[in-house]
């Protein structure tokens, strides 16, 4: 018996090593830009720079200043504005599309599906750049409208409207990628389902609502997940959008560019590693909740 | 997370069209075209489509053209070919520079994070070690954590080691791609039978021998999804190098681009746009190429993923 075992354990063993020279490279990169820059942010959050002092540790004394700042309240309420209009606008889309392919009743399916996907390949420096150009009045779209029909449509890089123009741009990089997820989900429905409904007389409506959103009812969260933290983290569009609208984005306009800027221009580093931890665990929050609720099989 | 995943997922048609001629209505009804519904997804293909027909009609104007012609057609000269040239020749082809160091971060940076993910994934499905379970909750966990939390901090510690401001800064955080590594893992379990692997130790092969003869020959439509999207992540990154590169001459494209667009708005700065607008046609082409040639690979190695999920 124990002649039999002791090699066994020995193979295992050697197995389980085996593992880790194979997952070994990426856990070690992974420790170096993903655990250690953790670890040094929640150290930085803990101590402040002074000029008389130096370098000392103030507790949470920086989470407390962050949560009574009225800037880093402003940046939160604008981006999740943002999350509670254009992502549930995006996602719609995307599902409305995914199930007009889906129907199997387009003509060239093929062609939409990879046309609308293919913004998602557009560098965001690219796509902000390009829809900026037409939102100009000069010699963009908005621009040609003005002129074409003696009218004035109101400037989207006013103020009041930069943060729709910025919504419709991320929608328009991402509406592709998130009707592909659904569509990739809704293609793997088992196609006995269909014939169960069809014999009960179900009709399309009901079909969509009985069997294909349930059934693909993962990748509706994932898609809300990878949305909310694209959306807490909001930089490129807004940041790129500034050489063209100076006066309608701040400085503070979103968490993320608060941060830059605290770091960047303000050299206020320990601050600005504290508003980019609260900013994660937020995101980690309420991607967590909505999972709970989203997988929860009574929902 | 039960749910079968097949490399490629079965088309749900064809079997349709297949079945007995039991009820031989259903079939056809149910795929008749639509045209209503095609000319409503139609609004949305437009959606898609017109900002990108304006950039390529405006990569062929000059830079008085753009400003008095309308958005969506051509000018009087097709300027295009010289656009092009001057986007290449402009401030001593400085373009080009930017190109060859996007090149550099998408080569190293996404191709590194495709090996690690490979390597990591084939781990992950194929042997059994000690810690599997925390190394899967780590992995997961970071996937929440938004990864612009972890620039600052990231810079601060890369400019403490001598980083900054060198082509390294950018690619190492490139090399780590949790998505990638999930991809490969889902891949990995459903592509290689267990019994292969095990047939090909009896035979005596090195574990690296079996992985690079068996197993990565079998991962091919994965690892062309995943270096695809690493690619796109790299070659479309800005924040990153935005915060990690000061010097323009290891800017990549995005950047570049980007400080050509903000250069009108600087005092005594000449106004470019003709050279952003062709230089952005220039930086999305390869990607979109990239995206229809290899179309077949990366649909259906999304479609193995999204079962998973």
């Amino acid at each position: 018996m124990a002649t039999v075992s002791a090699p066994l354990r020995a193979a295992r063993r050697r197995r389980s090593w085996t593992g880790w020279g194979f997952i070994g490279p990426f856990m070690a990169v992974f420790a170096l830009v993903f655990l250690a820059p953790i670890g040094y942010s929640v150290y930085l959050s803990l101590f402040r720079d002074q000029l008389i002092g130096g370098n000392h540790y103030v507790g949470l004394a920086n989470y407390r200043q962050a949560l009574q700042d009225a800037q880093f309240w402003e940046s939160l309420t604008r981006v999740s504005l943002f999350l509670l209009i254009q992502v549930p606008i995006m996602l719609f889309l995307a599902l409305l599309v995914a199930l007009a392919l889906d129907s199997g009743r387009l003509y060239g399916r093929d062609f939409f599906r990879i046309a609308i996907f293919l913004p998602y390949a557009v560098p965001a420096v690219v796509a902000t750049l390009m829809w900026g150009f037409m939102y100009g009045t000069r010699f963009g779209l908005v621009g040609n409208i003005n002129d074409a029909f003696g009218i004035s449509l109101p400037d989207p890089l006013s103020p009041d409207l930069v943060l729709a123009a910025i919504g419709n741009i991320v929608t328009w990089e991402f509406v592709g990628y998130n009707m592909l997820i659904f569509y990739s989900a809704l293609r793997v429905i088992p196609h006995s389902m269909y014939e169960a409904a069809e014999i009960d007389g179900a009709g399309q409506l009901r079909v969509i609502t009985a069997i294909k959103l349930p059934a693909i009812r993962g990748a509706l969260v994932i898609a809300t997940i990878f949305s909310i933290i694209g959306t807490f983290q909001l930089f490129n569009e807004p940041a790129i959008l500034q050489n063209l609208a100076p006066n309608a984005i701040t400085t503070d306009y979103t968490p993320n560019i608060l941060t830059y800027s605290l770091s960047f221009s303000g050299q206020q580093h320990n601050y600005a590693a504290t508003v980019a931890i609260i900013m994660g665990l937020l995101t980690m929050v309420v991607a967590y909740v909505v999972q709970l609720r989203g997988m929860r099989k009574d929902a | 997370m039960s749910a079968p995943a097949t490399p490629l997922a079965p088309p749900r048609r064809r079997p349709a069209r297949l079945r007995t001629p039991r009820r031989p209505a259903a079939g056809p009804r149910r795929r008749r075209r639509s045209l209503p519904l095609t000319l409503l997804t139609g609004l949305v293909l437009l959606y898609a489509l017109v900002p990108l027909v304006w950039l390529f009609v405006n990569a062929t104007k000059t830079q008085a053209g753009l400003f008095d012609s309308f958005g969506l057609w051509f000018d009087g000269d097709f300027a295009l070919f010289s656009n092009i040239a001057d986007t290449f020749t402009y401030d001593d082809g400085v373009f080009t520079r930017w190109l060859l160091n996007t090149l550099l971060y998408v080569g190293v940076g996404a191709g590194g994070a495709t090996f690690l993910a490979i390597l990591g994934g084939y781990a992950l499905a194929k042997f059994d070690f000690a810690g599997k379970r925390a190394v899967f909750a780590v992995v997961i966990g970071a996937v929440a954590v938004p990864s612009t939390a972890l620039a600052v901090p990231t810079f601060l510690m890369f400019s403490k080691m001598g980083l900054t401001n060198t082509p390294w800064a950018v690619i190492l955080p490139s090399l780590i791609s949790p998505f990638g590594l999930y991809l490969m893992w889902v891949f990995a379990s459903e592509a290689i039978p267990g019994e292969l692997l095990e047939a090909a130790r009896i035979d005596g092969s090195g574990e690296i021998r079996t992985f690079f003869r068996i197993g990565l020959p079998l991962l091919a439509p994965g690892i062309v999804t995943v270096l695809l999207f690493t690619m796109v992540a790299t070659w479309n990154n800005y924040f990153l190098p935005l915060i990690m590169i000061k010097d323009p001459d290891w800017y990549p494209l995005t950047l570049g681009l980007n400080a050509w667009n903000a250069q009108a708005a600087t005092a005594g700065g000449e106004a470019i746009f003709h050279l952003v607008i062709t230089g952005s046609l220039l930086t999305i082409l390869p990607l979109i190429a990239a995206f229809l040639l290899l179309q077949r690979y990366w649909q259906s190695g999304l479609a193995a993923g999204s079962v998973k999920e």
